[in-house]
């Protein structure tokens, strides 16, 4: 029943599915983690980075990425997919500069690239975008926001959140673990991120990239030491934490 | 300049568009087409509608260059002061003509050139920016509805329109105030008078704006008192000052004086 409607993606299949739809998501579902966070003055995007081959050039594998001065976005999925929307997006954000005469709102441009992505689930010939991104950023008046996007063309916010593999488990983590007081501290914020990440990533800080930006500073991509920094604080956190339980 | 090749035309040819630029480049005068600007200044100008050859009263196209609007931010926000005369040469048309278009409750357009031409540009623009509004949440700042107008007509440019106007708000960044017009120039100031009565217009604001922080009173009479002098010595300026505050709050309609009254007022403070 569900083979004779998913050829061409314009069609509805009898129960009110579109079956490409929800094979993006799937598609979705097979790539790497990304972890998004938003704290009080700093918002987090961490991604998990795939062991890379020994001759491959680690810098090229870049799944963050820079749309503007204020915002910036992670994705999961088919890479191919996602550089095609991230330079649309790139030059939405400059010509909303050049009409309006201001940045974009992290709103306007998670609206922008979700018309992109819904407009592909609705015309002839056509796939859908197998990405799901978490774009982040500030607005103009200092406020900190953290969008999903996902194939479907649709968009929320959130506090927190988690896309592509183990996407579930990662936000069960974060649902147990977020607190709203520790979302003022920058170091907490990013702590949680990588908290989080580390669930689902195997061999700890090495494969994860991480990036954070602060309130009026632009978008700042941690190095491999600051990451193992953080990852040997948490670990010292953990053992602590399991210290006081045998005790009590 | 591309006024002066509609009425000089039997209609309006595109296919010698080119040709016509070009005849500019090559030393055709302003004045030889009956164009003049007015003190050297492209900012204001006055068109004479009398045109060379024999069909002038076919081609009577009713233009507003025969006007003086003016604008000018102060610490209160914008005030905004418009005469309401029409000419056609040297006939009035109309001593009752509003030349200040209510955008929506926070933006105020004002009128210079051909009436048409300004009033069909700034209702789109309204669409716009309700639109804008709606989508974004958010009023439209100054700086962006005066974009959205100056792309609108930039796509005619040459084509014909006639255009001069100041697009007057007031958005998150304060008191906004651009003038707009169809040969695509989009300045942002503190002041601007446009028409064939700016001129005289200038020098009381000039002066009147010496002092730094005017009330909105003070500021409302140097407004109606700039226009009402451009009214006495420009023919083509005249009928009633149109005057309008923005705030904060969007604008508010303050008054509207026949400059006649305004004259004797005028006079009996000399005495």
């Amino acid at each position: 029943m569900a083979m004779s409607y998913d050829r061409a993606i314009t069609v509805f299949s009898p129960d009110g599915h579109l079956f490409q739809v929800e094979y993006a998501q799937e598609a979705v579902k097979k790539g790497s983690t990304a972890v998004g966070v938003r704290g009080k003055n700093v918002v987090v995007l961490g991604v998990e980075k795939k062991t890379v081959a020994k001759l491959q050039d680690d810098r090229t594998v870049r799944k963050i990425c820079a749309l503007d001065d204020n915002v910036f976005m992670a994705f999961a999925g088919l890479t191919a997919d996602a550089r095609i929307v991230v330079n649309r997006a790139r030059v939405e954000c400059q010509s909303h500069r050049l009409t309006v005469e201001d940045p974009v709102t992290v709103e306007y441009i998670t609206r922008f690239i979700s018309s992109i992505k819904q407009r592909y689930t609705q015309s002839n010939g056509r796939r859908p975008f197998g990405i799901s991104s978490l774009i982040v950023g500030f607005d103009f008046d200092g406020t900190p926001h953290l969008y999903q996007t996902d194939p479907s063309g649709t968009y929320h916010a959130w506090k927190a959140n988690a896309i592509g593999r183990s996407a579930k488990t990662v936000r069960e983590f974060l649902e147990k673990n977020y607190k709203e007081e520790h979302m003022e501290s920058d170091t907490d914020t990013i702590k949680l991120a990588i908290r989080a990440l580390l669930e689902v990533v195997q061999s700890g800080g090495k494969n994860i990239e991480l990036a954070i930006m602060k309130r009026d500073e632009s978008m700042k991509i941690l190095v491999q030491e600051e990451i193992e920094e953080y990852v040997t604080a948490i670990v010292k956190e953990k053992e602590e934490a399991e210290k006081q339980k045998k005790k009590t | 300049m591309a006024l002066a090749s509609v009425l000089q035309s039997e209609s309006v040819d595109f296919s010698n568009y080119g040709r016509q630029r070009r005849g500019f480049a090559s030393g055709l005068t302003e004045t030889e087409l009956g164009l003049e600007s007015v003190g050297g200044d492209s900012l204001s100008f006055a068109l004479r509608t009398s045109c060379s050859n024999g069909d002038g009263p076919d081609r009577k196209i009713e233009f507003l260059h025969g006007t003086t609007t003016l604008a000018f931010k102060f610490q209160h926000g914008v005030i905004v002061a418009v005469d309401s005369r029409a000419t056609a040469g040297s006939y009035i048309a109309s001593q009752t003509v509003k030349k200040v278009i209510e955008i929506n409750p926070y933006l105020l357009g004002t009128m210079a050139g051909g009436a048409a031409d300004c009033s069909f540009w700034e209702r789109l623009l309204a669409r716009q920016c309700r639109v804008y509004e709606l989508r974004n949440k958010e009023r439209i700042s100054v700086a962006a509805a005066s974009k959205l107008l100056a792309n609108m007509v930039y796509q005619y440019k040459g084509m014909g329109l006639s255009m001069g106007t100041m697009v007057c708000g007031w958005d998150k960044t304060g008191p906004g105030l651009y003038y707009v017009d169809s040969e695509g120039n989009r300045v942002c100031g503190d002041l601007f008078a446009v028409g064939s009565g700016s001129m005289y217009a200038y020098g009381i604001v000039d002066s009147g704006l010496k002092q730094k922080d005017l009330t909105v009173e003070e500021a409302c009479d140097l407004g109606r008192r700039a226009i009402y002098q451009a009214t006495y010595r420009d023919a083509y300026s005249g009928g009633q000052v149109n005057l309008y505050h923005v705030h904060s709050e969007g604008w508010t309609r303050v008054s509207q004086s026949d400059v006649l009254m305004l004259h004797q007022q005028y006079q009996a403070e000399k005495a």
